[in-house]
């Protein structure tokens, strides 16, 4: 599935400074759907090269990380529940830097 | 992403709680409403129209000075005030005060940005450096003393510096882009170090009436996941309405003081966001209860007065500045860290408000001073 990922206030940081990453994430052998939090274990294994404990705590982000699905705030499409679909835009903005 | 790309997820599209007719695009944390863009703008920008009206933050012709950092709350706080003083006729001139604390690859990339908004939003700017005012930038400072105790000198050097600045710019107030996130926080390490001079002070969305300059938060309601947002959703908007891009598009700085990280202020943070997750209101509700302290009468307040040297406010004989620099000057640096007022002992650097440092967890030199 191709998705668009992007990190901003910060957080291109612990991915070598990119922010735009085209990635290819399918669901896992036997799912069907791939879900906001497969997509998060899949960021962290594949996308962040150090102190991913900026980006996750949990299994989800960490509190003060905005995540937006298509332009959609995630509180409002389920968080971790949000299923995903081919050419999804989701951009993780972090509020915990920065005055 | 243009409008037409943007697909509702399959759990079904909500509908604004505002217009009920375009989806929702958006949670706010203060009430819980779910409203799309729209009306986010509206909302977000009448707020602070309320909260600067309400509390009598500014007079018709009165000249305002926004502490400006390149970070993303002064950047949109320079934007909104910008805007809301042209819709709504408030009369003011409004200026951007930057502070140069010399630190390479840090303050100087920032500073490109406070540039880029003078231009974008018209505002002129005066920016002041730590050299100039006093003799030594954070690069020197740190090559001196190290990574211990650094963001002492940053954080006492800045809050005299902007009021030097907004002296020179013959301002009558100072606007901060303090949000209620940073309130709570600082009501919350004020509590842990049993500041009570602060703590009484921190929440008042007016301080310093006495002094030189005055300086207002007119943020002091606003959640930082929407100042967070505001900037972003023009973002999005770019392709859409390309023509106003340019001016439209706030672009803010965020990298990290390449100094020391303040651990504490950075846990009180952390604390602040787990709350905020499990109930939002927590942000308002302690910026509430730091409002309804009582401090008793029997508490021994420091008294205020003026220092010897530069004739900055000062509780002692000297202001810390002067007691700061003197050292440097004096190549003895530990002057005036870890001095003697009881249990403040060795937490300086790590409890001071506007500590200049900061990894990811943390906030930025931006514009904390209280």
């Amino acid at each position: 599935m191709q998705l668009t990922l992007e990190f901003g206030g910060g957080l291109e940081l612990l991915c070598e400074s990119v922010k735009i990453h085209s990635v290819n994430v399918d669901p896992q052998v036997g799912e069907e759907k791939l879900t906001m939090k497969d997509l998060l274990s899949w960021v962290r294994a594949n996308l962040i090269k150090e102190r991913p404990e900026m980006f996750m705590k949990g299994d989800s982000v960490r509190p003060g990380v905005l995540v937006l699905v298509n332009d959609c705030d995630w509180e409002l499409s389920g968080q971790l529940d949000t299923t995903l679909e081919e050419k999804d835009v989701i951009v993780f903005i972090s509020t915990l830097h920065g005055g | 992403m243009g409008e037409a790309e943007v697909k509702p997820k399959k759990a079904g599209p909500v509908q604004c709680s505002i217009c009920s007719q375009r989806r929702a695009a958006l949670k706010r944390p203060k009430t819980l409403e779910q409203i799309c863009r729209e009306c986010f703008y509206a909302v977000f920008e009448e707020e602070i129209h309320r909260v600067v009206v309400d509390n009598q933050l500014f007079k018709p012709g009165e000249r305002i000075a926004i502490g400006a950092s390149g970070g993303k709350d002064s950047t949109v706080l320079a934007y909104v005030l910008s805007e809301l003083n042209r819709r709504h006729n408030y009369g003011l001139d409004l200026f951007l005060l930057s502070v140069d604390e010399g630190i390479t690859g840090y303050r100087d990339d920032s500073l490109e940005t406070v540039k880029r908004n003078e231009i974008q939003y018209g505002l002129p700017l005066k920016v002041v450096s730590y050299k100039d005012l006093y003799g030594w930038t954070m690069d020197e400072i740190v090559k001196m003393i190290g990574l211990k105790n650094n963001c002492t000198f940053c954080g006492v050097f800045r809050r005299q510096a902007l009021d030097r600045g907004a002296a020179m710019l013959k301002v009558d107030k100072l606007a901060t882009g303090h949000n209620a996130d940073d309130i709570a926080e600082t009501v919350l390490l004020n509590i842990l170090r049993g500041d009570i001079a602060r703590l009484s002070r921190c929440t008042s969305i007016i301080t310093g009436e006495d002094g030189p300059i005055p300086r207002c938060k007119p943020f002091k309601y606003t959640y930082e996941k929407e100042i967070v947002i505001y900037p972003y959703s023009f973002l999005q908007n770019l392709n859409r309405i390309y023509t106003y891009a340019y001016f439209k598009r706030l672009d803010y700085f965020s990298t990290e003081c390449i100094y020391s990280p303040n651990a504490y202020r950075g846990f009180a943070r952390e604390f602040i966001k787990d709350l905020e997750r499990i109930r939002p209101r927590a942000i308002l509700d302690i910026i509430r209860s730091g409002e309804k302290f009582r401090i008793s009468t029997s508490a021994k307040m420091p008294e205020q007065g003026t220092c010897e040297r530069c004739g900055y406010i000062s509780s002692q004989k000297w202001c810390k500045a002067c007691v700061l620099l003197e050292g440097l000057n004096r190549g003895l640096p530990k002057l005036g860290i870890g001095r003697t007022r009881g249990l403040n002992n060795g937490l300086e650097c790590d409890t001071k408000q506007s500590n200049g440092v900061k990894n990811i967890q943390s906030k930025q030199c931006g514009t904390l001073d209280f």
